[in-house]
C-alpha cells in the first residue's frame, strides 16, 4: 500500500548555534508530485533536505518519507530515496561506470544487476562515451547528469535534489529540466530546492516558499501569483517628463493606485480587464501624444511574489556558484 | 535534446527495496576497493608510500651514512633499514587515512555515503582497510631497495615474518591516529600541515637514523621511550641487523623492544580507536 503522501513533515525545527535554520516547517508532498522548495541562500532549504534524507536530526518535529518514520527507521528510508546534493558529489577519481556500480553495490543490488543498471543509466543520460573517463575530467553538465543518474540507480520512490541546476549554463539547465519532467511522468516523487524562480515555476506542482526557516507561502504558481495580484498594465514613457501624466492616465483608466519606479520610468497598475484597459491607455497616450518606450500587459513573476512576501529580491546566486567551484575535489588540481 | 528520456519502470529489474540485503563486510569491501582505486589514480598522494621511503633509503645510505657510526661497528646500511621501515609505517599508516577522511568530508562524499542504506561502519572500515593494504606497497619497495643497497635479513624465515607482522600491527595502530586526525581537521591541506609538523619530526627524534645514545639530554630520553625507536630496534633484532643494543643501564624500553612495541600498539589502539570513532561520527553528523 503506497502512502498518499511520499513526504510528510510536521513542525521540523533545527538550530545551528544562534540561528534557527528551520523554525517549524510542515510539508506534505503527495506521491508522484513535485514540490519546489523556493528560497534565497540561507533560507533553510538545504537543512530541510538534510533532515528528510536522514543526514541530520531535527531538534523537534517528525517526518515520514516513503512511508517510513525518519527517526525510527532511517535505513528503510535510505533504501527508498535518492539524493543529489548541492555540489555534485559523484566521486572525481572514479569513472562514470565505477561511480554508478559502487552506488548500486552499496544499495545491495547484486553485482551483475548493478553493472547492467549502470550501463543502462549511462546510456539514458548520454554518457556512454564517458563511461570509462574519470569524473574529474567531466564537464559540469556531465557531472550533474551522472549525479542524477547515481540517485536513480536503485529506482528511488522519492528523489531529493538540492539546487540541481545551480552553476549550470542555460543549455545544460534545460536538458536537466527535461530529464526531471520525464522522471515525474514515470511517477517518481521529487522534492527540489531552488533559488531560480523560473525553475520552480516550470517543474513544481506545489511551491513552498521559505525564508529564515519558515514557510511564508505555498501553493501552485498561479495561486502564488494571485497573492501578488493579477495582471498589470505596464508603461514606460520615453521621457521622464511624461511620467506624472503617464501615472495619471493609468490610474484613471484602471481605477487603482499605480506603482512607480521613477529611475526606470516604469509604471504598473493592476487591472481586471487587461486588453480593453490596454486599448484605453493606448487611446489616451495617442491623444496626449506621449512617446512610449514600453507598454504591455504584465504577468507577475515569482520574482514579484518574492518581493511582495519577503520585502527583498532573492539574491546570492553568484556566491552559490563560486562555492561550487571552490569545492571541486582537489584531485582536479593535478 | 541530447539526454535520452529515462524510462520507467527500469528495464533492468532491480527488485523492490525490501528484497535487497547486504552485509557490513561487503560494504566495507566496496569502500576499500574505492580507496585502492583512489590511490592508484593519485600517484602524488601515494608518494609517502613509494617515492619517499626509497628516497630516504638512498639518501641516508649514500649521503649521510658515511658520517654516522653504528655502535659496535656494524654496517650502517643494515642499521638504517629498521629505522626507515619504522618511520614509513608510522607516517604512512596515519597520513593516508587522515587525508582520505578529511577529503571525503570536504567534498561531500561522506554525505552521499550516509544517505545510502549501507552499514554505518563501512566508510571508516573501508578507509582503514584500504590504507592497511596500502602499507604493503612501501614494505615491498623498501625491502627491494634495501636488498639492492646491501641490506640482508640474517635471521630465519619466522623471525622475518614476525618483523613484517609487527610492522603491519603497528600500521594498524597508526591508522586510528590517522582517523582521529582526519576527523578533527577540516581539510586535506590541514592534515598535510599537521602530519609534517607533528608526526614527521616524531619519527626523527628516535633511533630511526642515528643511535639514540648520540642525542643530547631530554631528546635522548624521549627517543629511548619513543615507540618509533622500539619498533626500529625490534626490526633490527628480528632481521638480525646491527642495533644500538641495551647496556645494563639502558631503559626498559630498549631492553625489551618487541614487548614495548606490542604494548605501545595496544595502548595506541585502546586510546585512539574509541576517541577516533566518536570524533568521526560527530564530525559527519548534522
Amino acid at each position: 500500500m503506497a502512502p498518499a503522501n511520499a513526504i510528510e513533515a510536521h513542525g521540523l525545527r533545527k538550530r545551528y548555534g544562534d540561528t534557527d535554520a528551520l523554525a517549524g516547517v510542515d510539508l506534505a508532498v503527495p506521491a508522484g508530485s513535485v514540490c519546489g522548495l523556493l528560497g534565497p541562500n540561507g533560507a533553510g532549504k538545504t537543512t530541510a533536505v538534510r533532515i528528510l534524507t536522514t543526514l541530520a536530526n531535527p531538534d523537534q518535529g517528525s517526518a515520514c518519507v516513503a512511508g517510513f518514520d525518519l527517526a525510527a527507521e532511517p535505513m528503510e528510508v535510505r533504501r527508498r530515496i535518492g539524493l543529489a546534493a548541492q555540489d555534485a558529489t559523484v566521486d572525481a577519481l572514479l569513472s562514470g561506470f565505477e561511480n554508478l556500480l559502487m552506488i548500486g553495490e552499496l544499495h545491495h543490488i547484486p553485482r551483475r544487476t548493478a553493472k547492467a543498471r549502470a550501463e543502462e543509466l549511462l546510456e539514458q543520460f548520454n554518457l556512454e562515451d564517458a563511461r570509462d573517463k574519470l569524473v574529474r575530467d567531466y564537464s559540469g553538465g556531465m557531472r550533474r547528469r551522472l549525479d542524477l543518474a547515481a540517485t536513480l540507480v536503485a529506482g528511488p520512490e522519492v528523489l531529493f535534489l538540492d539546487e540541481p541546476t545551480t552553476g549550470l549554463d542555460p543549455r545544460a539547465r534545460n536538458e536537466l529540466w527535461e530529464v526531471l519532467e520525464t522522471l515525474v511522468g514515470a511517477g517518481t516523487t521529487i522534492l527540489l530546492t531552488t533559488q531560480y524562480l523560473e525553475e520552480a515555476d516550470r517543474l513544481a506542482d506545489e511551491i513552498v516558499v521559505i525564508d529564515h526557516g519558515r514557510v511564508i507561502a505555498r501553493g501552485d504558481s498561479s495561486q502564488l501569483k494571485r497573492q501578488v495580484g493579477g495582471e498589470q498594465v505596464l508603461l514606460v514613457p520615453a521621457r521622464a517628463d511624461d511620467l506624472p501624466r503617464a501615472v495619471a492616465i493609468l490610474e484613471r483608466v484602471c481605477g487603482a493606485p499605480a506603482t512607480v519606479d521613477a529611475p526606470a520610468r516604469r509604471v504598473t497598475v493592476p487591472t481586471d480587464d487587461g486588453v480593453s484597459a490596454l486599448g484605453a491607455v493606448v487611446d489616451e497616450l495617442r491623444t496626449q501624444s506621449i512617446a512610449v518606450e514600453d507598454l504591455g500587459l504584465h504577468q507577475p513573476t515569482l520574482d514579484d511574489v518574492f518581493l511582495t512576501l519577503t520585502g527583498s529580491a532573492p539574491t546570492g546566486e553568484e556566491t552559490g556558484v563560486e562555492q561550487d567551484r571552490e569545492r571541486e575535489p582537489e584531485a582536479a588540481a593535478r | 535534446m541530447s539526454v535520452a528520456a529515462p524510462t520507467a519502470p527500469a528495464p533492468t529489474e532491480i527488485g523492490p527495496a525490501e528484497s535487497r540485503h547486504g552485509s557490513a563486510l561487503r560494504d566495507i569491501w566496496v569502500v576499500t576497493r574505492r580507496g585502492l582505486l583512489h590511490m592508484r589514480r593519485q600517484p602524488e598522494v601515494l608518494a609517502d608510500a613509494t617515492f619517499q621511503p626509497v628516497m630516504f633509503v638512498l639518501l641516508f645510505a649514500y649521503v649521510f651514512g658515511g658520517a654516522i657510526a653504528v655502535p659496535g661497528g656494524g654496517n650502517y646500511k643494515e642499521f638504517l633499514m629498521g629505522g626507515i621501515f619504522a618511520q614509513t609505517i608510522v607516517f604512512g599508516g596515519s597520513f593516508g587515512v587522515a587525508i582520505g577522511i578529511a577529503a571525503d568530508r570536504k567534498n561531500g562524499a561522506m554525505d552521499r555515503f550516509r544517505a545510502l542504506p549501507m552499514a554505518r561502519s563501512a566508510v571508516l572500515g573501508g578507509h582503514a582497510s584500504a590504507n592497511l593494504l596500502k602499507i604493503l606497497l612501501p614494505m615491498l619497495l623498501m625491502s627491494i631497495c634495501g636488498l639492492i643497497v646491501g641490506w640482508r635479513i640474517r635471521t630465519g624465515f619466522l623471525d622475518a615474518l614476525a618483523g613484517y607482522g609487527l610492522l603491519i600491527l603497528f600500521a594498524f595502530a597508526m591508522i586510528w591516529v590517522g582517523v582521529l586526525i582526519g576527523s578533527m581537521l577540516s581539510s586535506p591541506e590541514a592534515v598535510q600541515g599537521v602530519a609534517f609538523v607533528a608526526i614527521f619530526p616524531l619519527t626523527f627524534i628516535a633511533s630511526t637514523f642515528v643511535p639514540s645514545a648520540t642525542l643530547p639530554g631530554v631528546l635522548r630520553t624521549f627517543a629511548e621511550w619513543n615507540p618509533v625507536s622500539s619498533l626500529a630496534d625490534s626490526l633490527r633484532v628480528l632481521f638480525g641487523n646491527p642495533h644500538a643494543g641495551a647496556g645494563p643501564g639502558a631503559p626498559w624500553s630498549l631492553q625489551h623492544p618487541i614487548t614495548y612495541t606490542l604494548l605501545c600498539s595496544a595502548a595506541i589502539v585502546a586510546v585512539c580507536a574509541p576517541l577516533a570513532i566518536r570524533r568521526f561520527h560527530r564530525s559527519i553528523a548534522d
